[in-house]
């Protein structure tokens, strides 16, 4: 098996060029050559890969010019064909750190080649780029190269042989959003057990779920006339017609139901059901107004006290259903709600 | 309250004509269990089957998981106001059948059963697939109700198991363990410098298969309370819930929950042992509230300097997790919670529905939208007919080589939240 | 869900039990129900009795899709 072509991308100090005086260096393309940490890299690498060529860019010339910079080097990688690319490891030079980032996200993007980076967590190159490219967790400064190096290399390899890539903590990037699962070696209450006495002892603990921060959407102002308005229901409580026509999953649904009421002007055992699996289904089955209320919203329409109740509704799973799922599935639905003319929404959710 | 658990550890499992424990191996008596489970007038029929690790064998749709246990010395009997009489159990002697389990199966009651296979990818997800099983496979009689059907199952895995536990009263166990907690200030004079830890244990609470009995009793009828942890050893608690067969805990678990004997291991050392504070995730946001209102104000009273807190199930009762956790944290008290993850497919969703700062220290069973697929099996006990309905499973699960494509969520016990499992994410 | 409709352009109101995950999730209009397994009904009541009930949680919907709110709001009188 011939050996996973790399090339190297290192800024003007890692080339031995010359520091801060010397960032201007425009990009080169040196074929052939390896370069400063491309030493130790190509050490690690073994006889698995080599690394083809090395391109140097002083940071500052990548920074202030970013278009050309960005075009001329993916020229130079797009030349070599290289089966993975490599920036860095940048630490915690911060204009490097960000130079690395942008150059690979570059590379996977337009070139569809994948890439790798590493640099120091508070670089603020990291936080750009980590959920767009694997990026190695490194020390703050150059004296942590080996430590680098010893993660960068078998990750890279394992990219570009596209093997699994397994949980942050196993490979040593920053998680970059994305849960992987893997086998710890103690159980979870035994984990949960040693957390806990390191919190009782005020000593460091790494959680295993960093609690996320939720956005917020500002409120759309209210409707001025009911009584012309065209509400619709939506629900997450997984009402169906009976026998879930479209096989709505019970968890983790891959689609949404949208489904004409016209004339119905009440939900009954025989015609609706629920398909949700995350909670006592015998109510909503014998009644499913209880989640959908359509009887009561056909008798403000007859009323008069609302314009009209829209002839389609729309129903998801919630149970286990990604967050990020349901957020299509509505974006979706949202804009052929707003097409057929309605004005608001009702969202009922068990 | 002090409880020696003697292991009897059981190395195979044989149908034969008289049942009885001999040199490490169960003889089971086919008509005699039969006998057994038909008791029930609900149940029309019943098969026996035994699954061992390693085997080509997939058991599906798996409702109950449970180690059989004996009481031979103190007071009450084994699962006390659902089989024995009500009396508090956790003080004495009892043996358990290690490296066993009665496993209940058959016609699907709702969404949220699961699958064990005994070898192949999918061993690896379950902690079951490590015993040997004995597995009830019932077929209910017609025109039955939902709840009459979960419950008649339920009930029969309970008597399969008390019968095959009594065949261990007379036996010498091979190894015992003790376990032995104090009164409150009985455990202060004893461990006057060691800071004071509960277990806060969540029982899935949310009607037909999300249901958990405390000494009989519907978990979601009951107001927080506290036991002494050797109380769930003697089956104190048992599971009628298949929420999603992953973080579901079936009996088997709550017999030998984990968090309680890793506490043990601690206690007296590193920590003292308190007690176990059960409470409830229920439908109603008012439950809810004075539910968790009630363990915060428990873990005051109880002057507790620390909680481990484990989940059951997931969706809304996260809520019901977080308030846990915030209150608890906010009076004073340190909290490191068990949950799991429905991080979509990819993994790139948001995790859990609720979060809250205070939770800064949790242990996750991992991402339950894990998709893996089973190899074909030479031999399925029960049936694959539901992997397309039960939770995990979609339309197109079966597929056309015969293998079976779902979300680990499907298979029992893979992200379980009291920490059973070795499987996280990152 | 409700995030990505009121993202879109439509005001919406969120009926639901558990409102802690609303509020976490972000509605901003949210009324609050019965029970998960029956949000807008209650099995224990008289068919008609149940019938007013709804009634009167979808009019509180309605009111609260009337009204002009300045974030996260819980209508629960």
């Amino acid at each position: 098996m011939s050996k996973i072509k790399v090339v190297h991308y290192i800024n003007q100090f890692f080339a031995q060029i010359g520091g801060e005086e010397k960032a201007d260096y425009p990009a080169e393309l040196r074929v052939g050559e390896i370069v400063g940490p491309g030493q130790a890299l190509t050490q690690q690498f073994g006889e698995e890969a080599e690394i083809v060529a090395t391109i140097v860019c002083g940071d500052s010339y990548f920074n202030e010019n970013l278009d050309k910079a960005k075009a001329d080097i993916l020229e130079m990688v797009k030349s070599q064909n290289p089966d993975i690319f490599i920036a860095g490891p940048a630490f915690n030079a911060g204009r490097y750190g960000v130079a690395c980032g942008t150059i690979c996200d570059a590379v996977q993007e337009e070139l569809g080649i994948p890439a790798v980076t590493g640099m120091y967590v508070e670089n603020p190159g990291a936080d750009m780029f980590k959920n767009k490219v694997y990026t190695v967790s490194t020390k703050n400064s150059a004296a942590g190269m080996r430590d680098a190096v010893k993660k960068l290399a078998p990750l890279a390899l394992k990219i570009a042989k596209g093997e699994k890539i397994g949980a942050s903590c196993e490979e040593g990037y920053m998680p970059n959003g994305v849960r992987v699962n893997f086998f710890e070696k103690e159980r979870g209450s035994k984990r949960a057990v040693k957390m806990l006495l390191k919190k009782l002892a005020d000593k460091p603990f790494e959680t295993e779920y960093p609690m996320p921060s939720f956005d917020r959407v500002d409120p759309q102002p209210a409707i001025k006339d009911l009584s012309k308005a065209t509400i619709a229901l939506c629900t997450s409580g997984g009402i169906v017609p009976k026998g879930n026509p479209d096989h709505i999953e019970s968890s983790n649904a891959s689609h949404y139901g949208e489904y004409d009421i016209t004339g119905v002007m009440d939900l009954t055992e025989e015609t609706y059901e629920t398909a949700h699996g995350g909670y006592d289904p015998v109510y909503a089955n014998e009644d499913a107004d209880r989640v959908l209320p359509v009887d009561v919203m056909r008798e403000f329409e007859k009323e008069g006290v609302i314009g009209k109740l829209h002839n389609k509704f729309y129903t998801t799973v919630g149970n286990g259903t990604a967050v990020a799922s349901a957020k299509a599935f509505a974006e979706e639905y949202a804009q052929k709600l707003i097409a057929d003319g309605v004005d608001a929404v009702i969202m009922t959710s068990t | 309250m002090k409880l020696e658990v003697g292991h009897i550890f059981i190395n195979d499992i044989q149908f034969a004509s008289e049942s009885k424990i001999e040199n490490g191996v169960l003889y089971v008596d086919e008509e005699a269990v039969k006998a057994i489970v038909l008791e029930d007038e609900k149940i029309k029929g019943v098969k026996f089957d035994i699954a061992k690790p390693g085997e080509s064998v997939r058991i599906t749709p798996v409702k109950d998981v449970i180690e059989p246990r004996v009481k031979v010395e103190g007071r009450g009997g084994v699962f006390p106001g659902v089989i024995a009489k009500v009396d508090t159990v956790g003080s004495g002697k009892t043996y358990a059948l290690k490296g066993m389990a009665v496993v209940t199966a058959g016609k699907i009651v709702g969404f949220q059963e699961g699958i064990i296979d005994m070898s192949g990818p999918g061993a690896e997800y379950t902690p079951f697939s490590k015993l040997n099983n004995l597995v009830v496979v019932c077929e209910p009689v017609d025109g039955i109700k939902q709840h009459e059907y979960e419950k008649a199952v339920r009930l029969a895995g309970f008597r399969v198991a008390v019968y095959l536990g009594e065949l261990a009263r007379e036996l010498t166990p091979d190894e015992t363990k003790t376990y032995e907690t104090y009164g409150i200030m009985e455990g202060k004079e004893k461990f006057p410098n060691l800071p004071r830890v509960a277990y806060v244990q969540m029982l899935q609470s949310q009607g037909l298969l999300h249901d958990t009995y405390v000494y009989g009793v519907d978990a979601k009828r009951t107001l927080s309370t506290i036991m002494n942890p050797t109380e769930v050893m003697d089956g104190a608690i048992v599971s009628g819930n298949c929420v999603s067969a992953c973080d579901k805990n079936p009996t088997y678990v709550h017999e030998n929950n984990p968090v309680v004997h890793d506490l043990f291991e601690e206690h007296g050392k590193t920590i003292n042992f308190v007690c176990q504070i059960l409470t409830n995730e229920n439908v109603y946001l008012a439950d809810k509230m004075r539910s968790s209102d009630w363990t915060a104000k428990m873990c005051r009273l109880l002057d507790l300097d620390a909680v481990i807190v484990s989940q059951e199930g997931f969706g809304n009762p996260d809520t019901d997790l977080i308030m846990n956790c915030k209150k608890i944290e906010a009076e004073g008290v340190k909290t490191v919670i068990i949950t799991d993850e429905y991080a979509g497919r990819d993994g790139k969703s948001q995790s859990l529905a609720d979060a809250d700062p205070a939770a800064d220290a949790v242990v996750t069973g991992g991402n339950a939208n894990q998709v893996i697929v089973l190899p074909k099996m030479d031999k399925v006990i029960g049936t694959e007919e539901f992997v397309t309905i039960i939770a995990g499973g979609n339309e197109h699960s079966h597929r056309e080589d015969g293998t079976i494509e779902v979300e680990i969520q499907a298979i029992t016990g893979a992200t379980n939240e009291t920490g059973f499992g070795y499987l996280s994410a990152r | 869900m409700v995030k990505a409709i009121e993202a879109a352009g439509l005001p919406v109101v969120h009926m639901c039990t558990v409102t802690p995950i609303s509020m976490t999730v972000g509605a901003n209009r949210i009324v609050p129900t019965i029970a998960i397994p029956h949000p807008l009904g209650n099995p224990a009541l008289e068919k008609d009795e149940e019938y007013a009930l709804r009634k009167g949680l979808v009019e509180k919907a309605l009111k609260a899709l009337t009204t002009e709110v300045d974030g996260q709001t819980i209508f629960d009188n």
